[in-house]
């Protein structure tokens, strides 16, 4: 860098960074806090109180008395396990027939996951609903995973990994005679692994926090996922804010461990996603 | 290269002719059952007078003649509609001079990027509970207006004000995430380009609007295409904001709102809600195609 940032350029980013910050990260902290408040505190008081008087966990078991708000997590975990699984494999599959097989229809098949992400989810949910209302798997965990078992989207960013990738490292598995499966599994995918990464982070992130299909598709209150059971508190004991906080933290908790640990993939995944998709 | 390693595969012919196919089953299998064929159902279904439990008959344009004497349909295509239009402008600048805020490397740059991601990592279930008890007439935003001496505002209670919030809400959670589609694009302008104008004298609104917004344009219009058509489709802000049936007198019901209220339910109408989907999907690519086509008038 040849330019010198000035001192008070300095003061001033800093500041404002220090502003954005309060404004994209406070709203997190003050359901923090107001989890953490005991029912005695009177969380309207004025001025507001950001530091609860006596910390407590009270809301966290009283949330679970509420909605069985384990449960819920527990359902989410799987929705978003199985959706992490079906992706990595679906997903590097096609992707590694559309980059690196000939054979005769693979542009017809490139077109149809393009043309997959040209249909707005939001405008064939309901055919999805009657469809797996006809399949009787309405209500079910695996009617919540089906339809994004595997991304189109996915499906083209592995592609563009294995296209990228020199066609010199499988020469080598050819030369000894290793049959398609054993390129795909011993030389093309441990080179991909950075876009492994970034599908399963995006597939789990993309599941975990999903809401209008597990809205529509459940309906019995056992087999909710997180994000439908706290709109279910939200609707029906709205009166206690500090309860919903609590179930929202519970809600938001792994994503952010999550993030904090794997941030760079967060980071390749918005790039690749929305450059290449 | 490529036709050499062909040549050079030993498996059969056979083996070769299927095994791609194979490899594409899953994907193929999935894309095909839960996207394209709900896709051509919705089409058949808007055609229809299908109900949750009955199959429909045939009923040519007629959903399409109830649409336009329906208010709601009305009243949702308007919210969406101005969700589009004020919430673009805001997603397209607002995280293009973060972007420029986070971009210069100072010490601690990194943890900020990073925090300011939070609200997209977290879901909008999450966030929009926070923001309603946040926005609640009691809560922390009327708190902070009643030290400055003003309000109580009731940000839930008007029609009008619960949508404004709603985009404020979506807007909030695009800073982050369109940030490092920017950062991405900020990473490939040249430095010596904001050396020479600055040489010349150029200040820092001339050089934002001379050298970064010609270097960034081809992304603002990306971002400017994907935030429409996310925000034409906007369910789970309004939603859960305004509760399921849509704020005051249903004022604030957004099309995709209409489309879930309509369609589910043991007495769903299948049918019309298929062809309000049919009017969500054609305007979203409409929007799409509409804005990348701004962007090649413009090299011209």
């Amino acid at each position: 860098m040849t330019t010198r940032t000035s001192a008070w350029e300095k003061a001033l980013r800093y500041l404002l960074m220090l502003g954005v910050l309060a404004v994209t990260v406070g709203p997190f902290l003050w359901q923090l806090s107001t989890s953490l408040k005991s029912t005695t505190e009177d969380i309207y008081a004025y001025p507001p109180g950001f530091l609860p008087e006596r910390p407590t966990l009270d809301n966290y078991a009283g949330v679970a008395d509420i909605i069985p708000v384990w449960r819920y997590a527990l359902n989410s975990l799987q929705v978003a396990v199985a959706n992490v699984l079906t992706n990595l494999v679906g997903a590097s599959l096609a992707g590694y027939a559309l980059a690196r097989l000939r054979f005769r229809g693979r542009g017809l098949a490139g077109l149809a996951f393009v043309a997959a992400l040209l249909v707005p989810l939001e405008s064939i949910v309901i055919a999805q609903f009657t469809m797996m209302r006809d399949l009787q798997l309405n209500n079910t965990l695996i009617a919540v995973v089906l339809p994004g078992a595997v991304g189109a989207l996915n499906v083209l960013l592995m592609r563009n990994a294995f296209a990228n990738l020199p066609y010199e490292i499988e020469e080598a598995a050819v030369i000894d005679g290793a049959n398609v499966w054993q390129r795909f599994v011993r030389v093309a995918l441990p080179s991909v692994r950075g876009t492994l990464a970034v599908v399963a982070i995006f597939a789990f992130m993309g599941a975990w926090d999903d809401f209008l299909w597990p809205l529509i598709v459940l309906s019995d209150s056992d087999n909710f996922t997180l994000t439908v059971g706290l709109n279910f508190l939200h609707g029906t004991f709205q009166q206690n804010p500090r309860l919903v906080a609590a179930g929202t933290v519970i809600a938001v908790a792994p994503l952010l461990v999550m993030f904090a640990c794997l941030q760079r993939y967060f980071f390749r995944g918005v790039g690749e996603g929305a450059v290449k998709g | 290269m490529d036709r050499h390693l062909r040549r050079s595969t030993p498996s059969p012919r056979t083996h070769r002719a299927v095994s791609p196919w194979l490899f594409l089953l899953p994907g193929l299998g999935v894309v095909a059952a839960f996207n394209l064929y709900p896709f051509l159902t919705t089409v058949h279904k808007a055609f229809t007078d299908a109900r949750t439990l009955t199959p429909g008959t045939w009923v040519g344009l007629r959903n399409f003649q109830d649409m336009l004497d329906d208010e709601q349909f009305w009243v949702a295509l308007r919210n969406s509609g101005l969700y589009v239009l004020l919430v673009v402008p805001f997603t397209v600048l607002l995280p293009l001079l973060l972007a420029l805020l986070v971009h210069k490397q100072l010490p601690g740059v990194t943890f900020f990027r990073s925090a300011f991601y939070t609200p997209v990592v977290a879901s909008v279930v999450v966030v929009s509970l926070i923001w309603g008890w946040m926005l609640d007439d009691r809560g922390l935003l009327n708190g902070i207006l009643r030290f400055l001496g003003a309000g109580p505002v009731a940000f839930l209670g008007d029609e009008w004000l619960l949508l404004f919030s709603a985009m404020a809400l979506t807007v909030w959670r695009g800073l982050g995430y369109y940030m490092i589609i920017y950062l991405a694009a900020l990473a490939n302008v040249p430095r010596e380009l904001h050396e020479a104008a600055a040489v010349d004298g150029a200040g820092a609104l001339r050089r934002f609007v001379s050298v970064t917004v010609p270097a960034v344009r081809s992304t603002m219009v990306l971002v400017g295409a994907l935030s429409s058509v996310s925000a034409f489709k906007v369910f789970a802000e309004v939603y859960l904001l305004a509760g399921p049936t849509g704020g005051p007198a249903g004022q604030d019901t957004t099309l995709v709102m209409l489309v879930q209220r309509t369609g589910t339910g043991l007495n769903g109408r299948v049918g019309y809600a298929s062809a309000l989907s049919l009017v969500v999907f054609t305007i979203a690519l409409l929007l799409m195609l509409l804005v990348l086509r701004a962007d090649r008038k413009e090299d011209r």
